[in-house]
């Protein structure tokens, strides 16, 4: 490991995409992500790259779009509001498979909504925000640390899979500090782009990034090969983490932030001689069915928690498939769960599956 | 050992800079720690405030609900926060702010003239320093050396000749006994 | 006792939560004296817009509608559409208005939309901590110009007066400055003329205001008063760019 910096997340998450080789960054500001504006503004100068301020986040989404296009690794930012306006370019990308990583530092909605932090825009980042029947990686950190080595990753999946991956975080994450350890060199897959279009020299054929097709057989198609993808994404891309689940009873499941929140209440729960476990989805699309298998011979029930009114509830539904009682705990509008509520209900649903 | 602080104030104070000094004292000596800031439009005035982990294991929350250690700097603060303190734990006033005492039994409270202190050293910015020193005092939190460390790399360089001045009032918040 | 000073009637009796030396306040002030004199504010309906002015709602007492950022002169259109014979205004920002916004203030003003659109320039974005906006003068700082707009890099200033003046739809564009009482009584005559047109259903009316972000410029007050006469004047000439000879 190299050097050790306290780094606010959002500065970790420019970082990181420069680390990852992506020196070309469009964005537009909105709160509470803009530092990743600013520190891409100081950095990318002076080291040869393009930071550009777009003059919206329409434009934004389409400089990354033309960018992308060229096979380069490219990076555009902003926060609930700003990507609505960017669910058209996200659904081009997705057509046209075009790479690029984009980043939702989410604050509550809707409307104008606030800018404290929330997850309310689960739906839009996991089930197709835009038009069409697509998906986009979407990556789940909890702490700096993870922003940093998931958006380097976020660079590698999306070259790989020629897919968008969004790195899903909020308010809480990007402005708050830890201590981030970076390593001395990134792995940065070496990955040949033959589709891009950089100018075909006379030396091979024209290369198109289209997402029309005029003909539904051919457009079918096309779709067809894109769930193929998805489906050999879902195969090999589910990352989770299991906490204190080895003999857990009941389990929070939880993402980002939140998850952090968790594991303070499984530190309480534990002195109340409780037996609380967490499972913390790291990819939110692909959701990591697997980890709900591997504890649902134990769990006797599920304690969702989400900064929304219920919304990745509904994917844990179905990964725990009937298995086992699903309950919920949301705060909306840019609250935050309080830890001493939560041990609260854990305590009612222990009442109610366990101690009954 | 695991300590969680809570600064809370005016904007102005150096609530969030305090914070991030005490965040980035507890990295130097070697702990795992996190700092999160109130955010927003506070440069226009309202209150803010900052949660500090400094964790001999890795950070749990970030945000917190209740504190072993809370430092206010303005009333609505006390009356907001005195409920968080941890039993035993111990709350750290601006007593030239606020006029206040803790009504709870059940957790220490030191009083501190901070900001008036601050002014007679001829910089009430020094006020938030102080009041770090006692928390330092009473609880070990940081070490003195790396705190000193800290203001060099949290501090912007054109305030670093006020850096000698800053480790005084620190040492006055150390030394300081209730009258 | 006679009274010589008050509020006028169109603004609500609260506290603004602008910056000190901030002008949106005056230009607030300005706004509220027109529909105060012209006795319009029970039929005015104003569009809020994104930007340290997104709550001017709590300031006008006339109704009013928050929307979208850049979006203004768009939902503008739809009241005014839909109600004739109302009077129609917006607030903008010059990030609101000419980054995000210009599809829409360029063809409300191409259409002759018959609204009035106030236009708050100071140079710089002020809601989210100072980033460069479209109005940014050459070689000024700001947190996504930290060395200095370049016109290679980040392109020139917009003038939007100057542009929206080269459509024919445009009835009334005036530039005024908000940095001293003399200029700010000029501006308040520009503001009623703006209303006045409107009401007289000649078409698009627009007023740009030169204003401050004493915050976002790092200036205090006066110094960010005198950075309007000394920098932005040169660079934004005051002046009527359409409908001079326009009687209202
Ligand atoms: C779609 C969208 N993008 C970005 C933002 C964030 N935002 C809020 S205010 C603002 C800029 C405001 O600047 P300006 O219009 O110049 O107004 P000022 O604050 O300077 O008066 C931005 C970009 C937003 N709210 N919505
Ligand atoms: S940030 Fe600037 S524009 Fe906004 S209220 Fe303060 S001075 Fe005015
Ligand atoms: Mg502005």
């Amino acid at each position: 490991m190299g050097q050790r910096l306290l780094m606010k997340g959002n500065e970790a998450i420019a970082e990181a995409a420069i680390r990852a080789g992506c020196f070309h960054y469009f964005g537009y500001p909105i709160t509470p992500q803009t530092e990743i504006a600013h520190y891409m503004a100081k950095k990318l100068p002076k080291v040869g790259g393009v930071f550009l301020q777009a003059e919206s986040e329409i434009a934004a989404v389409n400089m990354v779009y033309g960018a992308g296009s060229t096979g380069i690794r490219v990076m555009t930012s902003s926060s609930s509001p700003g990507i609505s306006l960017k669910q058209e370019g996200l659904s081009y990308m997705a057509g046209s498979q075009v790479p690029a990583v984009v980043v939702n530092i989410v604050r509550a909605g809707p409307g104008l909504g606030g800018i404290q932090p929330a997850q309310c825009d689960y739906f839009q980042a996991c089930k197709g925000g835009g038009h069409g029947d697509y998906r986009q990686i979407v990556l789940a950190p909890s702490s700096v640390q993870e922003l940093y080595e998931l958006t380097v990753e976020a660079f590698n999946l999306a070259d790989r899979y020629r897919i968008v991956v969004m790195i899903l975080g909020d308010g809480i994450l990007g402005q708050m500090m830890e201590v981030v350890e970076f390593r001395d060199k990134e792995e940065i897959a070496d990955i040949e782009k033959p589709w891009a279009v950089t100018g075909h020299g006379g030396k091979r054929k024209q290369n198109v990034i289209t997402s029309i097709h005029l003909d539904p057989a051919v457009l079918e198609k096309m779709n067809q090969n894109l769930q193929d993808k998805y489906r050999l994404i879902t195969e090999n891309e589910c990352r989770y983490e299991l906490y204190n689940s080895e003999d857990a009873e009941v389990f929070i499941v939880a993402y980002g932030t939140v998850a952090r929140i968790a594991k303070s209440i499984i530190e309480m729960a534990k002195n109340e001689g409780l037996k609380v476990g967490l499972i913390r989805p790291i990819t939110l699309w692909p959701f990591p069915q697997e980890a709900f298998d591997k504890v649902k011979d134990r769990a006797k029930a599920f304690l969702t928690v989400e900064m929304s009114s219920g919304q990745m509830i509904e994917d844990v539904r179905l990964a725990v498939n009937g298995t086992g009682p699903v309950y919920f705990h949301g705060r909306m509008g840019g609250m935050v769960p309080n830890k001493f509520d939560i041990l609260a209900q854990i305590k009612e649903i222990y009442s109610r599956h366990i101690n009954s | 050992m695991v300590h969680e602080i809570i600064l809370a104030g005016f904007g102005g104070q150096g609530i969030l800079s305090a914070g991030r000094i005490m965040a980035y004292a507890g990295m130097l000596d070697g702990k795992q720690v996190s700092w999160l800031p109130s955010y927003g439009p506070e440069m226009r005035g309202g209150t803010a405030n900052s949660s500090v982990v400094i964790s001999d294991k890795p950070v749990d929350s970030p945000v917190l609900n209740s504190a072993g250690s809370i430092i206010v700097m303005n009333k609505p603060s006390l009356e907001k926060f005195e409920s968080w303190v941890d039993k035993g734990g111990i709350i750290i006033i601006d007593s030239s702010i606020v006029n206040k005492d803790v009504s709870r039994k059940d957790i220490k409270s030191f009083r501190i003239p901070a900001t008036k202190i601050a002014s007679e050293m001829g910089n009430m910015a020094f006020a938030n320093i102080i009041l770090l020193g006692k928390l330092i005092a009473e609880k070990g939190t940081v070490s003195v050396e790396n705190f000193k460390k800290a203001l060099y790399a949290v501090l912007p360089e054109r305030k670093h000749n006020l850096i000698p001045m800053e480790m005084e009032a620190l040492k006055t918040g150390m030394e300081y006994n209730e009258v | 006792m006679a009274i010589i000073f008050q509020k006028p009637k169109a603004l609500k009796d609260t506290s603004m939560h602008y910056c000190p030396g901030c002008t949106h306040g005056i230009a607030h002030r300005l706004v509220a004296e027109a529909m105060d004199e012209l006795n319009i504010e029970g039929d005015t309906i104003g569009i809020a817009s994104v930007g340290c002015s997104y709550n001017s709602y709590d300031y006008f007492g006339c109704d009013m509608i928050q929307c979208p950022h850049g979006r203004a002169p768009a939902v503008a259109t739809g009241v005014k559409r839909s109600n004739p014979d109302k009077i129609v205004f917006t607030y903008q920002g010059d990030g609101d208005l000419a980054a995000i916004g210009t599809a829409e203030i360029i063809h409300a003003a191409a259409r002759g939309e018959n609204i009035t659109v106030i236009f708050i320039n100071n140079t710089i974005y002020g809601m989210t901590s100072g980033q460069m906006a479209p109005t940014t003068l050459l070689n000024q700082f700001s947190t996504t110009t930290p060395y200095g707009r370049q016109a290679d890099l980040h392109g020139f200033p917009i003038k939007v007066c100057e542009m929206l003046a080269t459509l024919e739809g445009a009835a009334y564009i005036e530039r005024v400055s908000l940095h001293d009482v003399k200029h700010i009584r000029k501006a308040k005559e520009a503001v009623k003329k703006a209303f006045k047109v409107q009401q007289q259903k000649k078409g698009f009316s627009l007023v740009e205001l030169l204003s401050t972000c004493p915050t976002n410029w790092g200036l205090n007050p006066v110094e960010a008063l005198n950075r309007i006469r000394d920098e932005m004047i040169p660079n934004y000439p005051l002046g009527v760019f359409r409908g001079e000879s326009l009687e209202v």
